[in-house]
């Protein structure tokens, strides 16, 4: 029986996931495809699935290739970046194929909101020649995902599910054809040992041929599936996909007969590119407007298309300059595309805009609330630690520090006023970055900070390098025992798996000395006279000659339930401000030009060991 | 019909949960209905915005410029921030309660909440402002700031649903640790806004 339920696109990923019969589930959390995972934790237990957060894309995707191998359905969920990671394996596995299903979950983030890139996953799948799916809602969403099993299932290929922010992190009213997820069944026979397994290249050269062939019955595929829909019967074409779709519908909306004037083509299944459906589209329009954020793979492929069957139909994209190349898409911005189009063949309708009560030009200035560390984050004590080490060896040796950083909260040490972050460029990259920069700058002294997930992730690897190659650089883990920036997901240094069961605990400080670093240390960060301690061990690290590890331990504030704050006396406070000024803590504002400390401390005592008048005391306990 | 309702905060003062409570009431009542929220590196005490979008057509989750029919504003500088996409004769409702940003990078204005509010009170004379925080701590947590506004919503009929689908929704999605008071943030806050504007 139907129901329906209010879901996240990722939810509604999980939920058709689970109705299309997965069996192993794996991935790394990222922003905005973290929830697909965590909602096939609540149903793991009841429906018999493996589920699992691996160590990082790569090994996520491999553990499932090998289920897939078994004839096991899997899903993979990672964002976009993670992809990155993980396209070794997938490079090579799209010419082995799979015998059970493997879809692969890759979120991009047009914006961007929280990556470091605008990659374009559709262009990924044309480049690894892997199905691509590009859902528009948590409806599509829900629909896609069993469809890719079902694709991956009968061409034997690895299928990627590709959402952008506004569908995976967007709820809405989904209808599921099944109100409450069965158990899933056993995996069949198990694996079976044939050559088909391993990659030669040999093998290669046999499964190309095969790999280019099914593109061509996937494109024929495609072109009558129903997730294309055309509406509308204009001479002004308009190809879209994913959100961009309902942005157009949107905009079009606004004029009285835009059935007439304009013909909407939504592709549901961007590649391969369904040709036989474009095709007939473009045979019925004079011009074809494309709208689509980030790469322009649609008008590519429809360039492509119109050349070789030598169409007469003029393309207004972003190639020619009508539609921004970078950035989020939304309904203000593609009318003002389309009007630029309209104008630019001469066409004398415009599509309007609904007028504001307000302009954003006519508000008052506004202050800038840009995100932050939490109150009581142990990464500010560090960061804070290293910036007063940091000016000790500037003022008594005049050597500057080149301070790398890292993916994760953590990345927020970049934030007015600490200043902490001198680089950052992907996950794991702070450690070896470091590395290149004490070749070229070699009187400086270079910290890399990382966080404890990204150490497991791929930061190991650097460590070994800086050992092997002898790197003279200092490495600050920020242990708070969480992967924090995704919400709060295990890692393999906490002894819990995705589940919530024990498991081996893995010690990053163990970890750095088996690689061979000889200067290790562990610094608690929770303790009230915790910064001198930080400050001195940094400057021992940093001092050290070699690669030298400090593992600094506390916990996410984000997730920490405190019973202690502190306050600062009014008698003793002379209204310097320093606290505000060096610390940027939310915990600290000004009120009628003396700083107070709010509800939001969680008792780090940062601000009480740096006030110069001694002015700030625990406050006692919270209720 | 369609509705469009904007939430505007900051990070942590529960904008997500706000908005979901209002996406649940929505389809309760059988209508369509999207929701974009900031998820991630922005909640982590930055600007965050939900958009609920109701009707009885699927829309894309972002709310055109000029196109909300309320605008929810649980702190003062952000609900000047997102009045551009308020439309003409769109309702407003502000938590006058400030939350200064935790630093202030160079070049970035001083923040004058009062100022803020006169200016919002000139431009729309009809605006509801509350202290919602402080009503909500008296009645057990300040953390109840936003149900408390949903109630002030109710109470200023600027919903398209009733008091009783989101009450219902309220009880079934708070855990039962929280209910109480977020009820009685809810309930109060209703009565005051009916009270205040004699509906």
């Amino acid at each position: 029986m139907t129901e329906k339920k209010l879901l996240m696109g990722n939810e509604a990923i999980a939920l058709g996931a689970l109705e299309a019969g997965v069996q192993v589930v794996t991935g790394y959390p990222g922003t905005p495809s973290t929830e697909a995972l965590e909602t096939v934790i609540r149903y793991a237990d009841r429906c018999g699935i493996y589920v699992e957060w691996s160590s990082n894309e790569k090994v996520a995707l491999e553990t499932a290739v090998g289920a897939a191998y078994s004839g096991a359905k899997a899903l993979v969920t990672m964002k976009q970046v993670g992809l990155n990671v993980a396209s070794d394996p997938l490079m090579s596995l799209s010419y082995i194929g799979v015998k059970g299903a493997l879809v692969l979950l890759v979120a991009d983030d047009p914006g961007p909101h929280s990556s470091q890139t605008e990659q374009d996953t559709r262009v990924f799948g044309h480049f690894a020649n892997i199905p691509v799916l590009d859902p528009a809602t948590p409806q599509e969403a829900y629909e896609l995902t069993k469809l890719a099993f079902e694709l991956s299932h009968e061409f034997e290929i690895p299928v990627i599910l590709r959402t952008t922010t506004r569908v995976s992190h967007s709820c809405g009213d989904v209808e599921v054809a099944v109100a409450e997820p069965e158990p899933v069944e056993a995996v069949g026979e198990g694996f079976v040992k044939d050559r088909r397994w391993t990659i030669f290249p040999r093998l290669t050269a046999e499964r190309h041929p095969w790999l280019e062939s099914i593109q061509a019955q996937l494109s024929e595929r495609f072109s009558e599936l129903p997730f294309n829909t055309i509406s509308g019967s204009g001479r002004i074409g308009i190809l879209a996909s994913g959100v961009s779709a309902l942005y157009v519908k949107e905009a079009v909306e606004t004029v009285s007969n835009f059935e007439e004037t304009f013909t909407l083509f939504k592709i549901g299944i961007v590649h391969p590119f369904p040709e036989k459906a474009v095709l007939s589209f473009l045979r019925g329009i004079d011009r074809l407007i494309v709208a689509e954020e980030l790469d322009p793979y649609l008008e590519e492929q429809v360039l492509q298309l119109i050349g070789k069957a030598h169409l007469p139909v003029d393309v207004y994209g972003k190639k020619n300059g009508f539609f921004p190349v970078s950035g989020e898409y939304n309904v203000d911005l593609v009318i003002d595309s389309i009007n630029d189009s309209l104008a630019a063949f001469g066409e004398s309708l415009r599509l309007s805009h609904a007028s504001p009560a307000i302009s954003r030009e006519k508000l008052p200035p506004l202050p800038i609330r840009a995100p932050t560390l939490c109150a009581g984050c142990m990464h500010r004590t560090v960061f804070y630690a290293f910036k007063q080490a940091a000016k000790q060896l500037k003022k008594e040796a005049q050597i500057d520090t080149i301070f790398s950083g890292d993916i994760g909260c953590y990345t927020l040490g970049n934030a007015y006023p600490l200043n902490m972050v001198d680089t950052c460029l992907c996950m794991g990259a702070g450690i070896s970055i470091a590395g290149g920069l004490f070749r070229t700058n070699p009187k400086a002294k270079h910290v890399a900070f990382i966080g404890d997930s990204t150490f497991f992730h791929s930061g190991i690897p650097a460590v070994v390098n800086a050992v092997y190659n002898g790197a003279d650089i200092t490495l600050a883990v920020l242990d708070n025992r969480t992967t924090a920036m995704t919400g709060h997901q295990p890692h393999p240094g906490m002894g819990l798996t995705a589940l919530g069961s024990a498991s081996k605990a893995i010690e990053i400080a163990d970890v750095v000395r088996s690689c061979g670093v000889e200067f290790v240390k562990t610094v608690n960060t929770l303790e009230a006279d915790s910064l001198v301690n930080c400050v001195k061990a940094a400057k021992e690290a940093m001092n050290f000659k070699g690669p030298s590890v400090i593992v600094f331990k506390g916990r996410c504030a984000g997730i920490t339930k405190s019973d202690r704050y502190y306050r600062i006396k009014s008698e003793d406070c002379t209204g310097c401000g320093f606290c505000i000024k060096e610390l940027g803590c939310p915990a600290i504002n000004l009120d009628s030009d003396k700083p107070v400390i709010n509800d939001s401390c969680i008792g780090c005592g940062l601000c009480a060991q740096i006030c110069p008048s001694e002015a700030i005391c625990i406050g006692g306990e919270k209720l | 019909m369609k509705y469009d309702i904007l939430i505007a905060g900051v990070g942590g003062q529960g904008v997500v949960l706000a908005s979901r409570l209002l996406a649940l009431a929505a389809m309760r009542t059988g209508f369509h209905v999207s929701t974009a929220e900031t998820i991630g590196m922005s909640q982590r005490e930055g600007s965050v915005s939900s958009h609920v979008r109701i009707g009885d057509k699927l829309l894309g989750s972002l709310i055109p410029i000029g196109q909300a029919d309320l605008l929810l504003g649980l702190e003062p500088a952000e609900t000047v921030r997102n009045l551009p996409f308020l439309r003409k004769g769109g309702k407003v409702l502000v938590n006058t309660h400030p939350i200064p940003p935790a630093s202030r990078p160079p070049g970035s204005p001083e923040y004058d909440p009062a100022s803020l509010l006169s200016f919002l009170c000139e431009c729309y004379p009809d605006i509801i402002c509350s202290d919602f925080t402080e009503l909500a701590g008296d009645v057990g947590t300040y953390r109840a700031a936003n149900v408390a506004m949903l109630g002030a919503a109710v109470g200023a009929r600027a919903l398209p649903f009733s008091e009783e689908i989101l009450k219902a929704v309220l009880e079934a999605e708070i855990p039962e640790k929280y209910r109480a008071v977020n009820r009685a943030a809810f309930e109060r806050a209703m009565k005051c806004i009916r009270f205040i504007s004699g509906t």
